[in-house]
């Protein structure tokens, strides 16, 4: 796991690896809130690109964030999934509040980008 | 071949991984492709998190996986020893879960039931939970 500020955006680049279940769900979130907290960041984006999987427990972590920056007029994006979890993202809805992008560059143009994503 | 498995571990939450090592390795005689394997993972995570979570909310026991292997049939059972469901039907709802504040999503039965061909859900309160799942291998389009 690495949470990285992208300070010019005030962009919050959680990058998790392996496998998201509940086990490390709350070692994330935890984390996740308290650099959020001390970074002021706003903008949520997730790299999966070295995640092999994903339960629902990665559903609750995702979600609490994409909450988290919405309250505070942020958004979210994510890049890197593989098919698996990619999968349980479209299950859960998830893809209709949270922009499925394919880099991080595409990411960072979604957060520049004026219009509201809703769904 | 028909086959048999069994492995019990303590309900904490670093063995979700470990659960789902062993069901795979054990669904992998039937040479399933990577997607079917990955399903067969989920939904294994997904049980074994419920029993610990949910099971022996507030306490520890043991779980218990079973897995049985019946022609081109893997059958996998998650059974724990905790308090057991009170209300099963509202339990497997989409989107229903008993502790929002954990940011649980209520999709566990979900994923369970979408990629599993069954899912049996028997629980008695006091004497805990079993999740029976099967899925045919090989049979996907």
């Amino acid at each position: 796991m690495d949470i990285r500020l992208i300070s010019e955006k005030r962009a919050l680049l959680i990058r998790v690896d392996g496998e998201l279940d509940h086990h490390l769900a709350g070692i994330i979130k935890d984390a996740a809130d308290k650099k959020m907290r001390a970074t002021n960041a706003i903008n949520i984006i997730f790299d999966l690109g070295g995640m092999t999987f994903m339960d629902s427990a990665g559903i609750g972590v995702m979600m609490g964030r994409y909450k988290k920056a919405r309250s505070l007029g942020g958004k979210t994006a994510v890049f890197g999934t593989n098919a698996q979890t990619l999968r349980i993202i479209k299950m859960s809805g998830m893809d209709k509040v949270i922009k499925i992008v394919p880099c991080l560059e595409k990411a960072i143009r979604y957060l520049d980008k004026e219009e509201i994503h809703n769904g | 071949m028909d086959n048999i498995m069994n492995a019990e571990f303590l309900s904490i939450s670093e063995n979700e991984s470990f659960a789902r090592i062993v069901a795979s390795a054990f669904a992998a005689q039937l040479n399933p492709t990577a997607a079917e394997l990955a399903e067969i993972k989920t939904a294994v995570s997904e049980a074994v998190t419920n029993a610990i979570i949910h099971g022996y909310e507030n306490s520890t026991g043991m779980v218990r996986l079973e897995g049985k292997i019946h022609k081109n049939t893997v059958e996998i059972s998650v059974i724990d020893y905790g308090w057991g469901i009170p209300d099963i039907e509202e339990a497997r709802k989409p989107l229903f879960t008993s502790k929002p504040e954990l940011e649980r999503s209520g999709m566990g039965f979900s994923i369970m039931e979408s990629f599993m061909d069954s899912v049996e859900v028997i629980s008695n309160l006091g004497d805990g939970t079993t999740v029976k799942m099967t899925k045919a291998i090989g049979e996907q389009e």
